[in-house]
């Protein structure tokens, strides 16, 4: 009994990269607030970059408090999508026309912990519950320092109906 | 009703803050601790492909920027504010076409926190798109903006 040889990396990392790709694309307010997606194997960290049109306090200057929200909002989605995806991706059952709708957001709280500077940021998520309907999620961002954050927040989502396995 | 100054006034507020004025806001009215705001629908905020629903994150930042502002303009306060915390409950998809308008009340200040109840609509103003509750920091009049 030989195991099968694991497939070439490159084609693997095509494979991920093109789901992540195809889930952040889809979405147009994710292009409008300029948010991007890196990949670690399956962690994601989600980057905003420093734009004008972030800009809350033109004095300061500070990221507006909605701005900070709909980024965690935004990170939070996409790990959601991201994890639901995954086991597809890897069994090599989804490509760019098949995915799943998005979670829907029940409610969703940010908590400022310091002004957002004009400087990219970034957020990574973690599931701290994932069920068949409800799911709860954390979300951290931070600039500079990765253990200074500036906000935090944490939703609750309902779950996409996933469409029955194909092969049974 | 606000007459044309105070019109100019309020939506001089929204024109200074860049994202504000990237989503589109418009102010339609503020003074004495409340402020209502719109935001017109618009392609560009959707965050649903499927359905053209806008994005979660996109009302928020509405939700925000009127408590904000209704913070801002209490009666007791120097006019400047920070968000704390911001909790928002989503009640039901906002309708695609549809503007949202969202009404902020500052309904209690201590000497440093406002406390904020705001709420978002779309055409059906009997059923609320979302609704928020804030804490806002909070500065008395006579203390250094």
């Amino acid at each position: 009994m030989k195991r099968p040889r694991p497939e070439p990396v490159q084609v693997i990392k095509q494979r991920r990269d093109g789901a992540l790709a195809a889930l952040v694309g889809n979405v147009p307010y994710i292009r409008f607030m300029g948010i991007q997606f890196e990949r670690r194997g399956d962690e994601l960290t989600a980057i905003m970059p420093y734009s004008e049109m972030l800009i809350g306090n033109p004095i300061l200057p500070a990221i507006h408090g909605g701005a900070t929200a709909a980024f965690l909002e935004v990170t939070a989605i996409i790990e959601l999508s991201w994890a639901i995806l995954w086991p597809e991706i890897e069994a090599g059952r989804m490509d760019a026309d098949t995915l799943p709708r998005l979670p829907r957001t029940v409610d969703f709280t940010v908590d400022y912990l310091r002004s957002g500077l004009p400087r990219d940021a970034y957020a990574r998520a973690r599931i701290n519950r994932s069920g068949r309907r409800y799911a709860s999620v954390h979300v951290e961002a931070w600039q500079d320092n990765r253990a200074r954050l500036f906000a935090q927040g944490t939703g609750h989502f309902i779950m996409p109906d996933l469409a029955a396995p194909r092969d049974g | 009703m606000t007459d044309g100054t105070e019109a100019q006034v309020a939506q001089q507020f929204i024109t200074a803050l860049p994202h504000a004025r990237a989503l589109g806001m418009r102010m339609l009215s503020i003074g004495n601790g409340a402020a209502e705001i719109e935001m017109p629908y618009d392609e560009r905020l959707i965050g649903d492909p499927v359905t053209g629903v806008i994005h979660g994150g996109a009302v928020s930042a509405l939700m925000d920027t009127c408590g904000g502002a209704a913070v801002m303009c209490h009666p007791e306060g120097n006019g400047s504010t920070a968000t704390i915390d911001l909790r928002i409950d989503y009640m039901r998809a906002a309708t695609p076409g549809q503007t949202i308008r969202a009404r902020a009340t500052c309904y209690h200040v201590t000497r440093n926190v406002a406390f904020v109840r705001a709420e978002a609509m779309d055409e059906d103003s009997d059923n609320p798109v979302a609704a928020a509750t804030g804490a806002f920091t909070f500065e008395r009049k006579g203390t250094k903006a």
